[in-house]
């Protein structure tokens, strides 16, 4: 399947019964095999009249506890931000999905990194943070879409896959999971009709006094605090002898095997740290990849963002020098094998 | 004589592989070879990507000006009409699926003339999602006729998995092929394989897999 579709695929087996969305090179696939096939299932599929209207719509949808999502691209997810935000502060699950593409403004339509920040540091405005999920392959594509539902709704929260554009375009061959029927209660909070039987629900980010706001704001970090001991999740490959360590998400990753492999071959200890999860970014998993190494190399498609987060995880102790290309090029495995020889 | 090929499909069976073989492998005859890039759906893996393959076979390729570029505009900047009067062998690859094939419908008056010397071939993937039954890619072939206001007048079997494609994969989709042929009334014209494979059964033609990600 192409990645795009297998996202929109992922999203109706795991039950998402609501999906909004504006068309936007490179995911506009998602949401016309959305539209093809949503209402075959018994779901709604809408293209709203612009990406601020669409996630206004997850978010009045995940408020009756429907499994909701939309999708797009680079710009179209800084014009979501607001409505990110609310989500957040409303406490309701969401998946929100970015296949990125080349910026700032308008930018490119081939792939990029360049929303690294964006998910995991300000999409949008307030104290919040979104589950951040970084497939590097079709398959995972379809994995993370239902460990980010699932997710979402243990911790009522907006979940985000962080794809790109090679992702989103590129065929490869998938497996479906055989998913297990949703089992999170919703009944205490969702605003879907009381039926004159109990105190209304009300959905809200709203808060009039400050200490209000301060509290619910200081318990959603502790929810954060949990979710930072227990979600991160990591790929380490062939680190346990690496002196270097490179470390790279997403597709960048599958160039950076492809590198790891040569060199490997030419007798250069070096593997490869590949976070699956953005935020909480795997600080643990580093640490352990990186025992025996003397450096780290992060490559990206962007101009360096990721690597803020993996010299804070090893809190500086070695020090990790950056290739990326940008604006939609994407790196080739000799240039990575080039970066990691000089070293 | 003049001879034009139209490759239809949907994405992601192939089209754009088998078109790169089909225009090297006329190449190697001698014979001078065109090949068009209509795709205005997808701004990824296509025909344009092999311009120096081609250049080097002596290929003349066409795409749209933006093919590649980050104007993301379905705009045809050529004259189709004027180079399928060229002599030669035209090789036309069509974007995916019916929207792909409305670019094609512009031209269909025009192709009308040519009659016996075209030939439109619908490629067919069974282990593509959506089209994995011979009445689902039955379907996509009559969406596509209707989206371009053409007629189909053969089939290419391409099945495959990508880089996990085994000899089994091609040998399993043949019945799925010939049942597709006879629902759609129209010949089967071969099961491409992978020239690394070496798979059993009637009927089958070796292709390269030149599209492939950069990490392969």
């Amino acid at each position: 399947m192409k990645g795009n579709e297998a996202l929109a695929e992922a999203a109706i087996r795991a039950g998402c019964k609501c999906f909004f969305g504006y068309p936007i090179t490179p995911q506009t696939e998602l949401s016309a095999y959305m539209a093809k096939r949503m209402h075959k299932e018994g779901g709604v599929f809408l293209q709203a009249e612009s990406e601020i209207a669409a996630i206004n719509m997850v978010l009045g949808a995940a408020s009756t506890g429907v499994r909701a999502m939309t999708s797009s691209s680079s710009p179209g997810i800084s014009l979501k931000s607001e409505g990110i935000s609310y989500i957040a502060g409303s406490d309701v699950p969401a998946v929100i999905i970015n296949v990125q593409r080349g910026g700032p403004g308008l930018g490119g339509i081939q792939p990029s990194q360049a929303d690294y920040w964006q998910a995991t540091k300000a999409l949008g405005h307030g104290d919040f943070q979104l589950l951040v999920y970084a497939p590097c392959s079709v398959q995972e594509m379809v994995d993370m879409v239902v460990k980010a539902f699932d997710t979402a709704d243990k911790y009522r929260m907006p979940a985000m896959i962080l794809a790109d554009g090679l992702l989103g375009q590129m065929m490869e061959p998938v497996q479906f999971p055989e998913i297990k029927a949703n089992s999170i209660d919703k009944s205490s909070w969702a605003a879907n009709g009381h039926g004159n039987k109990r105190e209304h629900h009300i959905i809200n980010s709203l808060y009039i006094n400050a200490t209000d706001l301060e509290e619910q704001v200081i318990e959603r970090y502790k929810r954060y605090d949990i979710i930072k001991e227990t979600e991160t999740d990591a790929e380490l490959y062939l680190t346990e002898d690496a002196d270097i360590v490179v470390c790279a998400y997403g597709a960048t990753a599958r160039v950076v095997k492809s590198a790891v492999n040569t060199a490997r071959a030419e007798g250069v200890k070096v593997g490869m740290f590949r976070p699956k999860t953005l935020w909480p970014f795997p600080v643990k998993e580093l640490n352990q990849a990186s025992q025996k190494a003397s450096k780290l190399l992060c490559v990206e498609m962007s101009m360096g963002q990721m690597i803020d987060d993996v010299k804070l995880a090893i809190n500086c102790s070695k020090p990790v020098s950056f290739f990326g290309r940008t604006g939609g090029v994407i790196p080739t495995p000799d240039e990575v094998l080039e970066q990691i020889k000089s070293l | 004589m003049k001879k034009i090929t139209i490759v239809t499909g949907h994405y992601g069976t192939g089209k754009t592989n088998y078109s790169v073989n089909l225009a090297l492998e006329a190449a190697r005859t001698g014979e001078p070879v065109t090949i068009v890039d209509l795709d205005i759906v997808n701004p990824y893996f296509r025909t344009a990507d092999f311009g120096s393959l081609f250049a080097e076979h002596g290929v003349t390729m066409i795409t749209p000006d933006y093919a590649n570029s980050n104007v993301d505009i379905p705009v045809l900047n050529f004259d189709l009409e004027r180079i399928a009067s060229d002599p030669g062998y035209l090789i036309v690859d069509v974007g995916g699926d019916d929207a792909g094939a409305t670019a094609l419908g512009r031209y269909a008056e025009a192709f009308a003339q040519y009659g016996e010397q075209l030939d439109m071939l619908y490629v067919i993937n069974c282990y593509r999602y959506l089209t994995s039954t011979p009445q689902e890619a039955l379907e996509m072939l009559y969406e596509i006729e209707q989206a371009s206001h053409m007629k189909h007048t053969g089939i290419v079997n391409n099945s495959n998995l990508g880089s996990e494609t085994t000899a089994a994969h091609i040998e399993s989709s043949l019945p799925f092929a010939r049942e597709l042929a006879r629902q759609a009334g129209l010949p089967l014209l071969y099961t491409t394989y992978d020239d690394r494979l070496s798979p059993s059964g009637v009927g089958l033609h070796p292709v390269h897999v030149h599209v492939r990600p950069i990490w392969d």
